[in-house]
C-alpha cells in the first residue's frame, strides 16, 4: 500500500474535535497548587530587595520565594555553546541583583488556587533603584548602565563569507546600497504556555507536563539546573495550542515549578496569562540589515556585503546568538554571489530575551536579500524577475556549496533547479496576466501592486533522530519519537510513513511522542525538521520491524518465513489469519519469544533544503493607506510530500502569519523601555477579513538525496519569503516610487515613505 | 481578598442542569473549565480579544473570559462538546476535518461555535465571514476554517431547496 503522498484525514482531529484534549490548562492533580510569578515592572534596575511582606501569611498562600532563595540555581544554559564568554549573558531563573526587562521574573507565589495566588502577588513589593534602560542596537552606555553592557552593548560578533569582496568592489560598475529593519515580533500561539510539574516520591524527580518542542534536551537541561540524575525528570506532551519556534524552549517559569514541587512535595501548575506572555516568551526578528551589492550592468552581482544588527534583548536565552548566525548564513539565498562578506553584531537591550521564531533568520535574511534584488531592478531599469533569473544558482551547480557553515553545518544547498521553479511558478500563476491586470487597475487610478521573491529554506539535519516500533498489548502498533506535536499533523504524516513501510492501514497505528521516559533520544521539533528526520528513522524502523514480525510469527506457528505474508490487520500463514492482537497474546504466552520492537536511529550528514517562490497581489487604500493582500501564491520545491494538504496546510497558515508579520506585527516599548503590546488589541495579528485568495503549488520534482524518502521540510516556507513578497508588491503599487524596506508596513509606515517623496504622492491618491 | 464570597449559580450546560456555587470573580470560561469540567473552555487571552473562549450564551457566541460565571446564571449555555444539536455537532466536526480546518485546535471549539450560530440563524457567506472574524487563529490561514463554513451553508441551502 502506498501510503506515502496521500493526502488522509489527519487522524489527530477526533481528539481534537471531541474536545476529549490533553491541553495542559486541563490538567489537574490531587493536592497541586498554583504557581504566581511576580515580574519586574521595571526595564532596568537594580534590585535592592523583594519584600514579601503580608504575602507569605496570605490566605491559601503556601510559600513565597525570591531570587535570593533560589540562588543555588544556575542559569539556564545554551543548547550549543558558540562562545564560552557569551555564558555570563544566560538568564537567571530568577533575577538576582539587577532587573533587566520588564517581566522579568523576581518572585514567585505558590498558592492553593490561583486567583489566591495572584492575590498574594500584589501585596509583594519590588524594592529597586531605577535606572535608565538601554533600548537600541549600538548605545553607547555609561557608567549608570549595568556593568556587562558598559562601553557598548554589543556582546557578540558573527563574522562568515567567501571569495574576494575587495577586489569585486574595485571593479564593479554599480554599487548599490540598502537598509533594511525588521521589527520586533513573536509567534503568539493561541493557548499560552502552561506546565505542571508533579513530584516523585522523596523529591527524587518530578514528571513535568506541558512539554513542547525539545523535551529530550529539556530533560537534560531541567536535570543539571536541579542536580537531578537525569533518568528522575520526565517530560510529558499532550497537546499543545501552535508552537512556531517560540513554545517549548526551556523558560524560567519551567525550572520553577520544577523547583517548587521539588521543595514543597506537591504537584504545582502554572499558566501564563495573555499580557505575560507578550512580556516573558520569546520575542524575535528585530534585525536591521545594511547590504552593499557590487553589481553588472546586466544585473550581475559580483560581491555582496552585509551587516546585521540584532536588538537580543536583555539575555542569551537556550539559542543564544543562533538567529543572527542564521541570518548570515542563509542572505545570500538561491543566488551565486561569487563573493560574499556578513558580519553580525548582537547587541544586548533592556527588553525581553529574543529566541526563534518560524524561519528565524531567514525571514529576516529573505527580505533584505531580495529588497536587494528589487533595488537592482530597479537602478538599472531591469524586470525583477530578470535580475533574479540571471543570479539564481544553476541546476549543474547541484549541490551547491556555500563555503560557508550555519551554526557550525557547512551549508549545502542538495538539489534543486531555481530558474526551472521560477518558470513553473511564473506559469502557473500567469504572471503575465497577474502584471497586465494590476496595470489596467492602475490606469483606473486604483492602487495595486504585484511582487515576487524567491527563498532557500533548510531542513535542520544537525542532530540525529531515533524511532522505535512496538507491537502494544492492544494489538496496535507504537510508534514512538521524541518529537513533538505543535499542531502540524505530523502524527498523521509519521503514522503514513509506517503504513507505508509495513503495508498497513493507517488505524494500526498509534503515535507516542513527547514522552521522555519511552525513548532515549529525540532532537526534538523545529527547523522543519519533524517529518524528515522522524520520519527517516520511522521508515528504518518499520522495516527492521517487518523483518521481526515475519520471523516471530514464523517462530510461534511453527512456519518457515516464506509462507508469511503480511495482510490488513496481520498476517497471513498458509491460509490462516492471524490479528496483531492475537500474535502479541502469542508472544506473551510464550516463554521463548520477544517482544516486537524494532528501534533505528537517524543521521544525515547534510541539510535538506526547500526552496520557492511567492507572488502576492496587493492593494493600498487611498483613503487610510492600509495594504490588502488581494492574492497569494507559493510554489514550494518540497522533495517528496508525505501528505500533500498537510503541507498545503503549513505553506497556507504559515504564509498567513507572514502576512502578519508585513503588514501588523510590531511589538513596541516606550521611552522609558515599558512595552506597549500586551495585548491582542495592541499586537494586530492577521483575522478572517484579512485571508487573500491563496493558491499553492506543490512540486516534487527534486527529492533530497540526504535522506531516504526525498523528504524536505514544510515548516517555514510559507512565511520565509511572505514580507519580501509583500513589500515587493507594495512597491510595485506606487510605480516604484517609494521602497518599503521596513517591516511591517503599517499605514502610519506607509504614509511616512510617501511624505517623504518629492512629488506628493500622497495628495492625488487622497484625491481620488 | 473580600472577594472570596461565594454565590449560588445555576444554569443549563448542554442540556443540563448545573447548580453551583462560585466567587463572583470568576469567569464563565473558568467555571465551565475548572467546575464543570468542559475541557473546550479553552482561555486564549482572557481579555475579549481572540474568541477561543466562545460559547453559546441564550443562543448567542459570548466570550466566556469577559462574562462572570454569576452573569450566567439562568442561562442557557451551550459548548463545542455538544452545539446546538447532535446533527449540526457532526456535521460541522466534519466539515472542519474535511477542509483541514484544525491545526492546534486551541481555537477550534470557539469557532466550531460561531459556525453552529452561523447555521442556526441561516447566514449568508459574507455574514458568516464576518462573524468568523470575531475569532483569532495562527495556525491555519483562516481559509480552510472559512471553506468548512462554506460548504456546511451549501449543504444546508441544498437540503432546504430540496423535496
Amino acid at each position: 500500500m502506498n501510503m506515502i503522498g496521500q493526502s488522509i484525514d489527519r487522524v489527530e482531529d477526533d481528539d481534537l474535535l471531541q474536545a476529549s484534549t490533553r491541553f495542559v490548562g486541563s490538567l489537574a492533580f490531587e493536592n497541586m497548587l498554583h504557581m504566581h510569578v511576580v515580574r519586574s515592572p521595571y526595564a532596568h534596575a537594580r534590585l535592592k530587595n523583594v519584600t514579601v511582606g503580608k504575602a507569605a501569611s496570605a490566605p491559601g498562600v503556601v510559600a513565597v520565594w525570591t531570587g535570593n532563595d533560589i540562588r543555588e540555581l544556575p542559569p539556564i544554559g545554551f543548547r550549543r555553546i558558540p562562545d564560552r564568554d557569551l555564558l555570563q549573558h544566560r538568564q537567571p531563573v530568577m533575577a538576582l541583583d539587577e532587573l533587566r526587562y520588564v517581566g522579568e521574573p523576581a518572585a514567585i507565589v505558590l498558592a492553593t488556587d490561583p486567583c489566591l495566588a495572584e492575590d498574594a502577588g500584589r501585596l509583594i513589593a519590588i524594592n529597586a533603584e531605577i535606572r535608565p534602560p538601554v533600548l537600541d542596537c549600538g548605545t553607547e552606555t555609561d557608567a549608570r548602565t549595568e556593568a556587562r553592557m558598559r562601553g557598548s552593548n554589543e556582546v557578540a560578533r558573527i563574522e562568515k563569507g567567501y571569495g574576494d569582496v575587495e577586489a569585486a568592489f574595485a571593479a564593479a560598475e554599480h554599487k548599490i546600497s540598502i537598509s533594511c529593519r525588521l521589527a520586533r515580533q513573536t509567534a503568539v500561539p493561541m493557548e499560552t504556555r502552561g506546565a505542571i510539574a508533579v513530584p516523585h516520591p522523596a523529591a527524587a524527580g518530578f514528571d513535568l507536563y506541558g512539554a513542547a518542542k525539545v523535551p529530550h534536551a529539556n530533560r537534560q537541561e531541567l536535570a543539571r539546573i536541579l542536580s537531578l540524575d537525569i533518568g528522575g525528570v520526565v517530560l510529558r506532551e499532550g497537546h499543545a495550542g501552535g508552537g512556531f519556534g517560540v513554545r517549548g524552549e526551556l523558560y524560567p517559569e519551567d525550572v520553577l515549578v520544577a523547583f517548587a514541587a521539588l521543595r514543597l512535595g506537591r504537584p504545582v501548575k502554572w499558566i501564563e496569562d495573555r499580557s505575560e506572555h507578550f512580556l516573558a516568551i520569546n520575542h524575535s526578528r528585530d534585525q536591521t540589515i545594511h547590504l552593499n551589492a557590487a553589481v553588472s550592468k546586466t544585473g550581475i552581482i559580483a560581491a555582496l556585503r552585509a551587516r546585521i544588527t540584532t536588538d537580543q534583548g536583555a539575555y542569551l536565552r537556550t539559542h543564544e546568538i543562533k538567529v543572527s548566525d542564521l541570518s548570515c548564513a542563509f542572505l545570500p539565498g538561491p543566488y551565486r554571489i561569487p563573493a560574499y562578506q556578513a558580519t553580525a553584531t548582537v547587541h544586548l537591550t533592556n527588553k525581553t530575551p529574543c529566541g526563534t521564531y518560524r524561519a528565524p533568520g531567514r525571514f529576516e535574511a529573505t527580505f533584505a536579500m531580495e529588497r536587494m534584488i528589487d533595488a537592482i531592478a530597479r537602478t538599472l531599469e531591469l524586470d525583477p524577475v530578470e535580475v533574479r533569473r540571471r543570479n539564481l544558482i544553476s541546476a549543474a551547480d547541484m549541490p551547491f556549496d556555500r563555503q560557508i557553515e550555519a551554526t557550525g553545518k557547512r551549508v549545502v544547498y542538495d538539489s534543486g533547479d531555481y530558474l526551472q521553479t521560477l518558470d513553473t511558478a511564473i506559469r502557473a500563476f500567469d504572471l503575465p496576466e497577474l502584471r497586465r491586470s494590476a496595470e489596467e487597475r492602475r490606469q483606473r487610478g486604483e492602487c495595486i501592486g504585484i511582487g515576487l521573491a524567491m527563498f532557500v529554506e533548510k531542513t535542520d539535519t544537525a542532530l540525529h533522530e531515533t524511532a522505535r516500533l512496538e507491537l502494544a498489548a492492544d494489538g496496535k502498533i507504537e510508534i514512538v519519537t521524541g518529537t513533538s506535536s505543535l499542531g502540524q499533523g505530523m502524527e498523521t504524516a509519521l503514522a503514513q510513513i509506517a503504513a507505508d513501510g509495513l503495508g498497513f492501514p493507517i488505524d494500526v497505528f498509534r503515535i507516542v511522542r513527547g514522552q521522555t521516559d519511552r525513548i532515549s533520544q529525540s532532537g526534538g521539533t523545529f527547523a522543519s525538521r519533524t517529518t524528515v528526520m522522524a520520519g527517516s528513522a520511522i521508515h528504518e524502523a518499520s522495516r527492521i520491524f517487518r523483518r521481526k514480525l515475519i520471523e516471530t510469527s514464523a517462530a510461534l506457528l511453527g512456519a518457515t518465513t516464506e509462507v508469511i505474508t503480511l495482510r490488513r490487520d496481520g498476517c497471513c500463514i498458509n491460509g490462516r489469519n492471524v490479528a496483531l492482537s492475537e500474535l502479541r497474546a502469542m508472544i506473551d504466552a510464550s516463554a521463548h519469544s520477544t517482544q516486537l520492537i524494532a528501534e533505528a536511529d537517524f543521521s544525515s550528514g547534510a541539510m535538506a533544503c526547500p526552496y520557492g517562490v511567492h507572488i502576492a497581489q496587493v492593494k493600498v487604500d487611498p483613503d487610510d493607506l492600509s495594504v490588502t493582500v488581494e492574492k497569494y501564491h507559493i510554489a514550494y520545491e518540497i522533495g517528496r510530500a508525505v501528505n500533500p494538504d498537510l503541507v498545503k496546510a503549513q505553506l497556507l497558515g504559515g504564509a498567513m502569519q507572514g502576512i502578519g508579520g508585513a503588514l501588523m506585527e510590531e511589538i513596541s516599548f516606550s521611552s522609558d523601555g515599558q512595552p506597549l503590546t500586551t495585548s491582542f488589541a495592541d499586537y494586530v495579528t492577521p483575522r478572517i477579513v484579512d485571508v487573500p485568495a491563496f493558491e499553492i503549488l506543490l512540486l516534487e520534482d527534486w527529492p533530497s538525496p540526504t535522506n531516504p524518502l526525498g523528504l524536505k521540510g514544510a515548516g517555514e516556507g510559507g512565511i520565509n519569503a511572505a514580507g519580501a513578497a509583500v513589500a515587493a508588491a507594495v512597491e510595485d503599487a506606487f510605480a516604484a516610487k517609494i521602497a518599503p524596506r521596513r517591516l511591517p508596513i503599517t499605514p502610519k509606515a506607509l504614509f511616512d515613505l510617501l511624505s517623504k517623496t518629492d512629488d506628493g504622492l500622497i495628495s492625488p491618491l487622497r484625491r481620488r | 481578598m473580600e472577594d472570596t464570597e461565594l454565590h449560588t449559580i445555576s444554569f443549563t450546560l448542554n442540556g443540563v442542569t448545573q447548580r453551583l456555587r462560585v466567587a463572583a470573580r470568576r469567569s464563565l470560561t473558568d467555571v465551565l473549565g475548572q467546575e464543570c469540567g468542559m475541557k473546550s473552555a479553552h482561555m486564549g487571552c482572557g481579555q475579549g480579544d481572540c474568541g477561543s473562549c466562545t460559547v453559546s450564551v441564550d443562543g448567542v457566541p459570548i466570550r466566556g473570559c469577559l462574562l462572570f460565571a454569576v452573569q450566567a446564571d439562568g442561562a442557557d449555555i451551550r459548548t463545542a462538546e455538544a452545539l446546538a444539536n447532535p446533527d449540526s455537532l457532526a456535521a460541522i466536526r466534519n466539515a472542519f476535518k474535511k477542509h483541514r480546518a484544525i491545526q492546534c485546535g486551541y481555537c477550534t471549539p470557539g469557532f466550531m461555535v460561531l459556525a453552529d450560530y452561523i447555521l442556526r440563524n441561516e447566514l449568508s457567506l459574507d455574514q458568516a465571514i464576518q462573524t468568523l472574524s470575531a475569532n483569532l487563529c495562527r495556525c491555519t490561514g483562516y481559509s480552510p476554517i472559512v471553506s468548512a463554513v462554506a460548504d456546511l451553508l451549501a449543504a444546508r441551502a441544498e437540503r432546504g431547496s430540496g423535496p
